[in-house]
């Protein structure tokens, strides 16, 4: 079937990286760039990759031990006199563990904290289900007036990490422990809220979000070897969610595939979903995890067993098109 | 507002803002509120260097917060009467598109309160955070904080008592209500606080022991002795041993009043026994 594709604009993969690691080097950054950013750690300095701004900035970040709850009680009060707290540890610890604590001392009391969350789902691998948080964005989509940010790649994570600090507001930042492709630019300007489209399509829209979006860049080019024309969004913002780009993108293609490594409930998919029934119903297929726990395992090898990959992508796209 | 005579004139008002708040609305939470209206008085009119406009960031003066949130009675009545917002707002009290929610909140940016508090246990964590910062911005002035004794239940206060002492928060005092009672029954009943001075000091904090909560030169005298005990590389808590319900006879000495309104012949014997002083809102 070689041959039957269109000219598509292609990513380059400029190396392997870790998405914590672009938050590591964001944060550095503002270390440097804004004298009122702090952060705290719950004892996972070095995965967190925050090793950088605690060198540089000793005075400023906070070493707060294995206690999550205080940790977020703390980043709240250090907001009253104009600090802006970045906190950081597993994506698990960060949301549901702490979750009461989030709710009243940073979301109802409107404190302007950035919870960066490492480990993030499945990839997060060998550990297993007691650290694999698939459950977040839900739980973190759910708090009024929180902002949630599932970013791709380490230039991505970079440019987001940097821009929340400018963003009033509190703040989920969600990203993850494995190499992964780097393919956005370098230096890129990070806009909250703002989808942004990295195939054009006609057959079908693939809704990507977090190490999803370059598997669905990947699923884009087989599809395009099997004469089906894919659009591909990259939503690094889950809350606010670009309502308008994937309205406008499913008029134009009839159907939509959402990508995640998220359980299926509570995820991106279904604030596509409630956003395609309000304002344009169109069939849809979830790649995500189906309510279900993950487990030990290397993050190919977890992504391919519970179907998060370019492989399933196609699947379900391909799948969506017959239904449209 | 300096004699003990006036500031007893101002307690006996609070008082009755509490019965009347809570009897209104017939909800809310009069018996620890009563507890703690000598420890508000003295706490908002002698003790804390604030800005007469109130500012969230509250830079350059000291900071206040409510971790046992349902106390609110009291905590709006004294703020109120600290010329924070018109008093008569107390008649707002748990009502709809009221700013004095039943638990404490900035959400409807009522001047006063810096965070939301409700869910048990998580003040501590925040005057930590406060606290931190000003040392970072170099702001001398301190931090203050109130907790229930029940309250301590919670397991983040203990983190966060482990955090103040072990980082040498020394700009913090928080005060315990140590009233003995919670909801379901005594706190030994409900769960036994052991030996709370020798667990904070365990923990490594500087404690100081009150046992006349409800007299006003006491609270005075161990404020100003927890003050001059900042500033030297230990956290400060007082145990403030209170009476619940203090000050209405038939609601002292029991955890029945924790969380239940007056009847209209119940609010008069309280107003019986606290006449008005400062005018009714």
């Amino acid at each position: 079937m070689k041959g039957l594709g269109r000219p598509m604009k292609t990513y380059e993969n400029t190396g392997n990286i870790d998405t914590r690691s672009g938050f590591g080097a964001g944060l550095e950054e503002l270390g440097n760039s804004n004298p009122d950013v702090v952060a705290l750690c719950a004892d996972l300095t070095g995965s967190l990759k925050m090793d950088a701004f605690k060198n540089q900035h000793p005075d400023r970040f906070f070493q707060i031990g294995i206690a999550e709850a205080n940790m977020m009680g703390i980043a709240a009060g250090m907001t009253i006199g104009g600090k802006i707290p970045f906190t950081g540890t597993f994506a698990n610890f960060s949301t549901g563990r702490v979750y009461d604590q989030i709710r009243q001392s940073i979301a109802y009391s409107g404190k302007n904290v950035k919870i960066c969350a490492s480990h993030a789902g499945l990839t997060l691998g060998e550990d297993g289900a007691t650290h694999q948080i698939l459950e977040d964005l839900g739980l973190m989509k759910m708090l009024p007036g929180m902002t949630v940010i599932n970013t791709c790649d380490f230039n991505q994570t970079k440019a987001a990490t940097i821009a929340i600090a400018d963003h009033d507001g509190p703040v989920y930042l969600r990203f993850g422990r494995p190499k992964v492709a780097n393919f956005t630019p370098e230096n890129q300007s990070f806009e909250i809220g703002k989808a942004v489209k990295l195939q054009e399509g006609k057959d079908v829209t693939i809704v990507a979000t977090g190490h999803l979006v370059w598997e669905a860049l990947e699923a884009a080019k087989t599809l395009n070897e099997k004469g089906i024309s894919a659009e591909v969004i990259n939503i690094h913002t889950i809350k606010p969610l670009d309502e308008e780009a994937i309205v406008t993108s499913a008029k134009k293609t009839g159907c939509m595939v959402t990508a995640e490594e998220h359980n299926f409930l509570g995820g991106l998919g279904e604030s596509v979903a409630r956003t395609l029934a309000q304002h344009h119903p169109t069939p849809q297929e979830f790649v995500a995890t189906q309510d279900t726990f993950g487990e030990s395992g290397t993050p190919a090898q977890l992504m391919e067993k519970y179907g998060l990959n370019s492989a399933a992508i196609v699947e379900k796209a391909e799948k969506v098109i017959g239904r449209k | 507002m300096s004699t003990s005579s006036n500031l007893q004139d101002f307690v006996t008002q609070v008082r009755r803002d509490i019965l009347r708040q809570v009897h209104k609305v017939n909800s809310g939470h009069p018996g620890g509120s009563l507890g703690c209206a000598e420890f508000f008085s003295v706490l908002f009119k002698e003790v804390l260097e604030t800005k007469d406009e109130f500012n969230m960031n509250g830079e350059d003066e000291d900071l206040f917060f409510l971790s046992n949130g349902h106390i609110s009675p009291v905590y709006y009545s004294v703020l109120a009467r600290s010329g924070y917002f018109p008093f008569e707002e107390l008649n707002t009290f748990r009502h709809i598109n009221s700013r004095l929610q039943g638990h404490p909140t900035t959400h409807e940016g009522l001047p006063g309160v810096r965070i939301a508090s409700g869910s048990l246990g998580q003040g501590m964590s925040v005057a930590i955070g406060a606290a931190l910062t000003k040392k970072l911005n170099k702001d001398k002035h301190l931090v203050y904080s109130l907790h229930g004794d029940g309250e301590l239940q919670e397991g983040q206060n203990w983190e966060a008592i482990m955090y103040a002492s072990g980082k040498k928060v020394d700009n913090l005092i928080a005060t315990v209500d140590y009233n003995g009672q919670q909801i379901d029954g005594s706190t030994d009943d409900v769960l036994p606080m052991g030996d709370l001075k020798a667990k904070f000091e365990a923990f490594g904090w500087l404690v100081l022991e009150e046992d006349k909560g409800n007299d006003i030169d006491a609270v005075r005298n161990i404020l100003k002795e927890a003050k001059s005990k900042t500033g030297q590389g230990q956290p400060v808590v007082i145990l403030l041993k209170t009476v619940m319900g203090n000050g209405v006879d038939f609601m002292m000495h029991t955890h029945a009043w924790h969380g239940k309104a007056p009847n209209d012949e119940q609010l008069e014997i309280g107003l019986n026994q606290n006449p008005e002083t400062l005018g009714d809102y």
